[in-house]
C-alpha cells in the first residue's frame, strides 16, 4: 500500500516540499532558543572593571577579576626590567606575531620595540590575562632568577603548576613547554596614576 | 516520503539493530485508525506538542531563573529584559500552560461526549485523569516560581487547605512548605518538583499511548473498533492522521502565536496583573484566585462554609471522574446516538463554565448560589448517571 502512495511524482514532490518547509520551520524555531543561551545583555555590559593600584608595592603581584576571569597586575622594578632585556631564554613568540594571540589593543599592535618587549603601556606596570594559554590554570609568580628547581638561566617570570609551562616577566611563553602562546594582553588604560580601567 | 526514507541504507543499518522499522509499521504506517474521526480527535496530538513545548521552554528558562525568594522575581524580570529572546521564552511558557489546559479540556470533553471512556477504554480514561492530576500539580508548583503577589498568596491558600485534613493536616502543611509559611524553602522545593513532574507526565503519556494502541481509537459514531476493521472502515494512521494532526497543530499554532506575540497577558487571564508585583507576605491582594484553568475546583471549594467539607468535596469532584466508565450503563457509546445524555452533558459543561466564572470572581451571594447549584449539578450528573444513562436505550419489544 505504501508503494502506491509514493509512486506518484506529484505526491512525492508535495511530500518533499512539506518536509523542506517543516525543516526550515524547525531551524527558525531553534534560533531564539540557541540565541537565548548567548551571554545576556547585562552580562555583556559588565565589560570593564576599574582597579585601584595605589597599594601595590614594587615587585608585588595582584590578581583581579575582570569579566569573571583573572588578570595579573605586576608592578615591575627597574631591576626586573633590566632582566627582561638581558634574558637568555628561548621564547616561542618574542615579537608577539602569533595571529591567534587574542584581540590585542591597537597601542600594543602598533607599539615600538620597548612596548613589545615589555608588553605594556607603562613598563613599570605589567597587566595581562592570568590564564595559562595551555589549559587555563593561573600561573604562579616566580620572580627570583636562577632557582634550583627552575634552572640557573631562569630569568624570573611566571610558572604554571599544572603542566609546567613558563613565561618571562613580560608574559612571553618560553619554548619547550606545552603552552602555545604568550599571556594575552587585553585593552586597558590608566585613569590616573592610581587607577586603571581594564577592558 | 517516509517509505523513501525507510528504504535508505542508513535506515536499514539502524533497523537491523533497533527494529525501528517494525515500530514505525506497528505504530504508524500499519496502525489502523477509524476513517471517520473528526477534528475533536486532534486534541491529543496537539496536547503532546504543547507538552514538548513546555519542557523545552522550561529548560531554557531554567538556565536563567533563580529559585531563591530574594532573587526569583528579579530573575524573571531579567529574563524578560536582558536575556536574548527571554521575553519569548517566558511568554511561550506562560501561555503554553494555559494552552495545555485548554487543549486537555477539549480532549476530555471529546472523551465524555463520544463515550471514549467506555469499555474497553476504561484504563485509558483512568490514565488520562491521572495525567490531568499531574498537570494540575505541575501548574500549581510552577505558579509559585515568579514569586509575585498572586504566586505567593495562591500557594499560601492552597497549602493551607491541607491543614483541613484531620490529625495529619498540620504536619502535611509544614512538610509542603518546608517551614511555617510559604517562603524560600517552599520556593526551592516547588522548583525541584516543577522540573520533575513533567517528566513523570511524559512517562504517563507513554502509558496513555500504549493503552490506546491496544484498544485503538474510538470514533464519533461510537462503533466498535472490531466492527470498523471488519467493514474495512479503517485507514493507516500514517499518512492520513499524521497529516491531519500536523494540520491541526498548525491551526493551534496560529492561535497560540496570536497570544504569544500580540496579547501575551491574555487580557489579564493568562498573566495576571497582580503577579507583576513582588510577593509581600505582609499584604494580601484584593482577590486571590488561581488561573482560569483551576477556577472550577476553586469555586467548588468555596461553595461550602466548612473548610474540611470544601476540601473533601473538591477532592471528590476529581475522584468521581475516575468512575465514569462504570457509572455509564447506556447501550450506545457515542453521544451522537444518545440525545438525552447529550443534553445532560452540555448542561454539565455549562455547569463547569459557571463554576469557572464563579471561581474567577469574588463570592457574592448570587455567585455563591450559582456555584452551589453548579456543584450540585456537577455531582448529580455522575451520581444519577447509572439511571439516566439508560433513558436513551431503545424500549424493549412489547413494553
Amino acid at each position: 500500500m505504501s508503494d502506491q502512495i509514493a509512486s506518484s511524482g506529484r505526491r512525492q514532490f508535495l511530500a518533499m516540499a512539506t518536509g523542506a518547509v517543516g525543516a526550515a520551520g524547525v531551524v527558525v524555531t531553534a534560533v531564539p532558543f540557541v540565541r537565548s543561551m548567548q551571554p545576556a545583555k547585562d552580562t555583556l555590559a559588565m565589560a570593564t572593571t576599574e582597579v585601584d593600584i595605589s597599594k601595590v608595592e614594587p615587585g608585588q603581584l595582584i590578581v583581579v577579576p575582570w569579566q569573571g576571569k583573572p588578570v595579573f597586575i605586576l608592578r615591575r622594578t627597574p631591576e626586573i626590567l633590566g632582566r627582561i632585556e638581558s634574558e637568555r631564554v628561548e621564547l616561542r613568540d618574542p615579537d608577539n606575531e602569533d595571529p591567534e594571540g587574542g584581540e590585542n589593543p591597537s597601542w600594543f599592535l602598533k607599539g615600538d620595540k620597548k612596548t613589545r618587549t615589555f608588553r605594556s603601556r607603562r613598563p613599570e606596570w605589567y597587566i595581562s590575562s592570568a590564564i595559562c594559554t595551555h589549559l587555563g590554570c593561573v600561573p604562579l609568580l616566580r620572580e627570583e632568577p636562577g632557582t634550583p628547581d627552575l634552572g640557573s638561566d631562569w630569568p624570573g617570570g611566571f610558572y604554571c603548576p599544572c603542566h609546567g609551562s613558563r613565561y618571562d616577566l613580560s608574559g612571553r611563553v618560553l619554548a619547550g613547554y606545552p603552552a602555545p602562546r604568550n599571556l594575552e594582553i587585553m585593552e586597558y588604560k590608566f585613569l590616573s596614576d592610581t587607577r586603571v580601567l581594564i577592558g | 516520503m517516509l517509505d523513501y526514507m525507510m528504504r535508505t541504507r542508513l535506515f536499514k543499518w539502524v533497523d537491523e539493530r533497533l527494529e525501528i522499522g517494525a515500530l514505525i509499521r506497528s505504530q504508524a504506517t500499519e496502525y489502523p485508525a477509524p476513517n471517520n474521526l473528526n477534528y475533536m480527535w486532534n486534541f491529543g496530538s496537539i496536547a503532546m506538542v504543547v507538552l514538548l513545548l513546555q519542557v523545552v521552554t522550561g529548560i531554557f528558562l531554567a538556565m536563567y531563573y533563580k529559585p531563591d525568594a530574594a532573587l526569583a522575581f528579579d530573575s524573571v524580570e531579567r529574563i524578560m529584559r536582558e536575556v536574548n529572546y527571554g521575553w519569548l521564552l517566558r511568554y511561550m511558557h506562560a501561555i503554553g500552560a494555559s494552552a495545555f489546559f485548554f487543549v486537555i479540556y477539549m480532549h476530555i470533553g471529546r472523551g465524555m461526549y463520544y463515550g471514549s471512556y467506555r469499555k474497553p477504554r476504561e484504563l485509558l480514561w483512568i490514565v488520562g485523569v491521572l495525567i490531568l492530576l499531574v498537570m494540575q500539580g505541575t501548574a500549581f508548583f510552577g505558579y509559585l516560581l515568579p514569586w509575585g503577589q498572586m504566586s505567593f498568596w495562591g500557594a499560601t491558600v492552597i497549602s493551607n487547605l491541607f491543614g483541613a485534613i484531620p490529625w495529619i493536616g498540620d504536619f502535611m502543611v509544614k512538610l509542603i512548605r518546608g517551614g511555617f509559611a510559604v517562603a524560600d524553602p517552599t520556593l526551592n522545593r516547588f522548583f525541584s518538583l516543577h522540573y520533575l513532574f513533567p517528566f513523570i507526565l511524559l512517562a504517563i503519556v507513554v502509558l496513555h499511548l500504549q493503552a490506546l494502541h491496544v484498544v485503538h481509537s474510538n470514533n464519533p459514531d461510537g462503533v466498535d473498533f472490531k466492527d470498523l476493521k471488519d467493514a474495512a472502515r479503517t485507514v493507516p494512521f500514517h499518512p492520513y492522521y499524521t497529516v491531519k494532526d500536523i494540520f491541526g497543530v498548525g491551526v493551534f499554532f496560529f492561535f497560540y502565536a496570536f497570544f504569544v506575540f500580540f496579547e501575551p497577558t491574555g487580557w489579564g487571564y493568562l498573566l495576571e496583573a497582580d503577579n507583576f508585583i513582588r510577593a509581600n507576605p505582609m499584604q494580601t491582594p484584593a482577590e486571590i484566585k488561581p488561573l482560569w484553568y483551576l477556577t472550577p475546583w476553586y469555586a467548588i471549594l468555596r461553595s461550602f462554609p466548612w473548610k474540611l467539607v470544601g476540601v473533601a468535596v473538591m477532592g471528590a469532584s476529581l475522584g468521581i471522574v475516575f468512575f465514569l466508565p462504570w457509572l455509564d450503563r447506556a447501550k450506545e457509546r457515542s453521544g451522537r446516538r444518545r440525545p438525552i445524555y447529550r443534553e445532560m452533558l452540555w448542561v454539565w459543561f455549562l455547569a463547569v463554565f459557571a463554576l469557572a466564572y464563579c471561581g474567577m470572581h469574588r463570592p457574592t451571594p448570587a455567585l455563591l448560589l450559582l456555584s452551589r447549584a453548579a456543584t450540585a449539578y456537577y455531582f448529580l450528573f455522575f451520581i444519577l448517571l447509572p439511571w439516566t444513562s439508560r433513558l436513551d436505550d431503545p424500549k424493549p419489544e412489547g413494553a
